[in-house]
């Protein structure tokens, strides 16, 4: 498998009046060719200034203190600004959260979806609207030949999303990092837009970055998943592996409190508490103060990750050897037995990847 | 749209048609003789040029000549400047008003776009601090008081321009213009770096930057136009400015304008022409006001495309 | 990370589980809660150029206080003997307030050819009646904030019960009431203060007035246009099924929330009547002679500013002055009460 994307030791500050908000601390992780990566977190977790600083399109503020994002051999932190313009939107491109204000108010929605051939390519002004007009139809744009000349507004904001998503591909890009794009959606073309990346990804061969706060849209698209806390990922495995056998207990939290249709009881589960100030960020796991599992070590010692398999790992002291062992959730130890069961019954391929750099898998 | 239209143009005669009656009784109210030279009047004389003027009919009936002489473009005739018609003194003297407010507006809209964007772009730093400052100062400074001080330094000390009068064409109206477009400067500059500062905090603008362009090309190719549309509205609050403005740089500078002439008439009591001033002021206002709205509509592709006529 | 875990002792102790805290603590506010009020005059203080303006405004204010009881002579008196004295302070030493003037090239001692008795003198200089410049520039200040003042009354008492009744009755009054101030307002305001300036006598209260009939309109639209989001408010709505009354309403709920569109209008207005006024004043139809007001010492200065520039130059640079502090007063607030400034 190979690698187009690895991020190292990544830390970025936000300098703030109340002083440095450590916003990043000591993110790892690499995207593969072709899969589809799901980062997962809550609001505040760090998701989202991570995808930024793959884009160079962090707040004035923002610092990166230290690491690498390596893509394709350059590490797109050293680059000079004229250099990550001709990435972005060229081999990296975004999907934004909100279509309703993503798209420029007073320009036709050809001219927008053909903006960054023109910029990139000598295409001519005529072939660009052309492949423009292609990608609308391909995005689900129907007739869009009589649509080029319409305005956003003239637009649903399901349809206006397929626009936004067009504009992100229209140069065939080789990572789409997509920053929630169907938060602001209703549920039902919610699932529209998850089926028409899925299709677009077969047909582009792209590698998506998929950032999300929602589990739930998470098992439709993602081939692995890395859950973010307080600026830290803390688990991260393939999609089964994070569904079914989760480590962590922030992320038996997460799943804890996704409504499935075997919940058994009428309410729903809700995490203790709330994130830590970044600010200051405590001294060791920063999970353990809303954690009902925490142990004296958690408030000492950051939690390194412990290697559950080849692809799976945790950075949760409950997986130490010298640590008692623990009776996890009901709902989680459900999923436990069924990932057991599917992987007996041959139904889960652990998929074998090879993992050297990147992951720190021991404690000692 | 059309229907629109013509529905603000019903309204825009409607209103003129209040202001007309508004200042006609107004006027009747009036205190003092509106004639020049009455102290030397006998009874019988004034009687004479009553019944010239039409003085001596009942005012309703008055009011009904007042109103069918303005259709015919009729606004009486002035008694304090040589008994010319209204409509000649004021048609003689538009063309310099028309000249300054003109120049003036155009000076100070782009120079206020120029200030205010650029210090949206470049925000919190100290090119953003003095464009700042200079729009408060242009808001700040009465613009008669910079006229005297343009007129005293620039045309008394320096003699680079003339001091006043109307009768070295463009060199005169120099320093009027410039005196006048400060105003229009200061909004122009303070409207535009608040609509810029939050076109640059759009969702649309993170985007186009996404798609590879530079900041100088998200800001000719995005921000420009959408912080410029909203600007128009601000065209009608400049206007009355300006007409306030004319008044006194005007005077200042001795130029044969509306604004003069309005100042020397409300010094003269010379009702007639003060009633024909009012009348044409609110006329270019709320014509000013409508073409605004108008074009405000056909710019914006949200209002012009949200009318019945459907896309496009 | 794997190198800081590797210096960890883990003992035994390491793996007892500790109850997570208390939920309640975690939960609590660690920085102390402002009212709304508390958090704009915070953010107000941070704006030093506002916090300028403010104690600049009131030692303006303060001085014209003094002003009704006390100037250091009488604005009105005239010597004119002493007119068209430049301005002189103590011996006249200090550089331009010497005393002399330059006639047709050579400085003359002003106060020594008007024989004025040594000990006195006249830090501004005096007018054309020989009446001390720094005397009435006081008086005018005062006339001047004062018309400021009470042509602002006119915002509150017509404007904001106007925008109120408009924005909270909404239909065909509001209607009704919009057209009528669209009529108004498309009479250039200067207009219509200058006919009502003809028809009443000139003075004080009748530029008040005349500034107060059209001033109105821009506070009236601007608390429409705020009770109409209030109105759709949750509480506000909870108000209404209480069956609380509209009064009780209007004065409990609405007035507090619309409390800083009022004040910051209000500090937008203040500095637009003053410069009214002095307009008025300065094309001869404000307030009338002998009364100072800065407006007509602008228009004195003006007619023989060439000669005499010290006649216009400060109260030109009081009226500036007063007009940037007033400006940077209202941005200040209007930044600290609505950090995502709009106009």
């Amino acid at each position: 498998m190979e690698k187009i994307l690895e991020v190292k030791d990544l830390q970025i500050d936000f300098d703030t009046f109340a002083g440095s908000v450590k916003a990043i601390r000591n993110v790892d992780f690499h995207l593969n060719k072709g899969e589809t990566l799901a980062i997962v977190g809550e609001s505040g977790s760090g998701k989202s200034v991570t995808v930024r600083s793959i884009m160079g399109l962090l707040a004035n503020n923002a610092q990166v203190t230290s690491g690498s994002i390596d893509f394709k051999g350059r590490d797109i932190l050293k680059l000079s600004n004229r250099e990550i313009e001709k990435i972005r939107g060229n081999d990296i491109s975004m999907i934004f959260q909100d279509p309703m204000t993503s798209l420029d108010p007073t320009m036709p929605i050809g001219k927008q979806v053909a903006e960054p051939l023109l910029i990139h390519g000598s295409m001519s002004k005529k072939k660009a609207m052309a492949r423009a007009e292609e990608v609308l139809e391909l995005v689900g744009i129907t007739n869009a030949k009589n649509r080029m000349k319409d305005y956003p507004h003239q637009f649903s904001g399901g349809q206006r999303q397929r626009i936004v998503i067009a504009i992100a591909i229209v140069n065939y890009p080789e990572i789409l990092i997509a920053d929630e794009p169907t938060t602001a959606l209703d549920v039902t073309i919610q699932a529209q837009i998850i089926d028409l990346m899925k299709e677009l990804q077969n047909k582009i061969e792209t590698s998506i970055i998929f950032i999300t706060h929602d589990l739930g849209v998470v098992a439709g698209i993602a081939d692995r998943v890395a859950v973010m806390y307080a600026g830290k990922i803390i688990e991260y495995g393939s999609v089964d592996e994070i569904f079914y056998n989760p480590q962590h207990p922030y992320t038996w939290g997460l799943l804890n409190s996704m409504p499935t249709l075997d919940t058994d009881s009428d309410r729903l589960y809700a995490i203790p508490g709330t994130p830590p100030n970044l600010l200051n960020p405590p001294k060791g796991d920063a999970f353990a103060p809303r954690n009902p599992y925490a142990m004296a070590i958690d408030y000492e010692a950051m939690p390194p990750f412990f290697k559950i398999s080849d692809t799976h790992y945790a950075a949760t002291w409950l997986l130490h050897p010298d640590a008692p062992k623990t009776e996890p959730p009901v709902a989680i130890k459900k999923r436990q037995a069924e990932f057991q069961r599917l992987v007996a019954e041959g139904k889960i391929n652990q998929p074998e990847y090879e993992e050297e750099g990147g992951v720190k898998d021991d404690a000692e | 749209m059309r229907k629109y239209i013509f529905k603000r143009i019903m309204y825009m005669i409607l209103t003129l048609f209040i202001i007309a009656t508004a200042t006609f009784f107004l006027m009747k109210l009036m205190p003092g003789s509106p004639y020049a030279n009455q102290a030397k009047m006998t009874a019988d004389q004034r009687a004479i040029m009553d019944a010239q003027y039409g003085l001596n009919k009942p005012v309703y009936q008055q009011y009904f000549i007042y109103l069918i002489g303005i259709l015919h473009g009729d606004f009486g005739t002035s008694f304090q400047f040589n008994n010319q018609p209204v409509s000649f003194l004021i048609s003689s003297r538009i063309g310099p008003s028309m000249q300054i407010g003109a120049q003036a507006i155009i000076l100070g809209t782009v120079l206020g776009i120029l200030l205010g964007a650029i210090a949206a772009i470049r925000k919190n730093t100290w090119v953003d601090t003095l464009a700042t400052f200079f729009a408060i100062l242009g808001r700040s400074i009465p613009n008669f008081v910079f006229a005297v001080l343009l007129q005293f330094y620039l045309a008394f000390k320096l003699k680079i321009f003339p001091i006043a009068l109307w009768d070295e064409g463009f060199r005169s109206s120099i320093l009027p213009t410039i005196a006048l477009s400060m105003a229009p400067l200061a909004t122009t500059a303070r409207f535009m770096r608040t609509e810029m500062v939050d076109v640059l905090n759009s969702d649309y603008i993170e985007l186009a930057r996404a798609k590879g362009n530079t900041p100088w090309q998200t800001v000719a190719k995005h921000a420009l136009r959408n912080s410029l549309i909203p600007v128009i509205t601000i065209i009608g609050p400049m206007a009355v400015d300006l007409m306030v403005g004319s008044m006194v740089v005007e005077n200042i500078f001795s130029i044969p304008g509306i604004g003069d002439q309005f100042v020397k008439s409300i010094t003269t009591n010379d009702y007639p022409t003060i009633m024909g001033l009012t009348l044409l002021y609110s006329f270019m206002l709320v014509v000013v006001i409508l073409i605004v709205d108008i074009l405000y509509g056909f710019i914006d592709p949200r209002i012009r495309l949200s009318g019945n006529e459907g896309s496009n | 990370m794997a190198d800081n875990t590797s210096d960890i002792k883990l003992n035994a102790d390491s793996f007892k589980p500790v109850a997570a805290n208390n939920v309640d603590e975690q939960e609590k506010i660690s920085a102390p809660s402002l009212t709304f009020f508390q958090d704009a005059i915070r953010r107000l203080r941070k704006n030093k150029a506002a916090v300028f303006s403010f104690w600049l405004l009131a030692i303006i204010i303060l001085i014209s206080i003094v002003s009704i009881w006390w100037t250091p002579s009488d604005p009105n008196a005239q010597h004119v003997a002493y007119a068209n004295l430049p301005p002189k302070i103590a011996n006249g030493s200090i550089p331009g307030f010497t005393g002399k003037a330059n006639v047709g090239g050579n400085i003359v001692d002003k106060y020594a050819a008007a024989k004025v008795p040594k000990g006195t003198y006249y830090v501004l200089g005096t007018d054309y009646l020989g009446r001390d410049l720094f005397s009435r520039l006081m008086k005018g200040v005062a006339l001047s904030l004062l018309i400021g003042l009470l042509a602002t009354l006119f915002d509150l008492v017509i404007g904001v019960p106007y925008g109120i009744i408009s924005g909270w009755k909404g239909g065909k009054t509001d209607t009704i009431m919009q057209r009528i101030i669209e009529i108004i307002s498309s009479i250039p305001n200067l207009v219509v203060v200058i006919l009502m300036l003809l028809l009443f006598t000139p003075g004080l209260g009748s530029i008040v007035v005349a500034m107060g009939i059209t001033g109105w309109i821009t506070m009236a639209r601007l608390v429409r246009a705020e009770t109409l989001t209030l109105k759709t408010q949750e509480y506000i709505l909870a108000a209404r099924t209480l069956g609380e009354s509209p009064l009780r309403i209007a004065l409990k709920h609405l007035i507090p929330n619309l409390s800083s569109t009022i004040i910051i209008q209000t500090m937008f207005s203040i500095p637009t009547a003053i410069f009214f006024e002095a307009f008025l004043s300065f094309i001869g139809i404000g307030i009338p002679a002998p009364n100072a007001s800065l407006g007509t010492l602008l228009s004195d200065g003006q007619k023989t500013f060439r000669f005499l520039p010290y006649q216009m130059w400060y109260p030109a640079a009081v009226i500036s002055i007063i007009m940037i502090a007033f400006n940077l007063l209202a941005d200040g607030l209007r930044d600290a009460f609505d950090p995502k400034t709009q106009e």
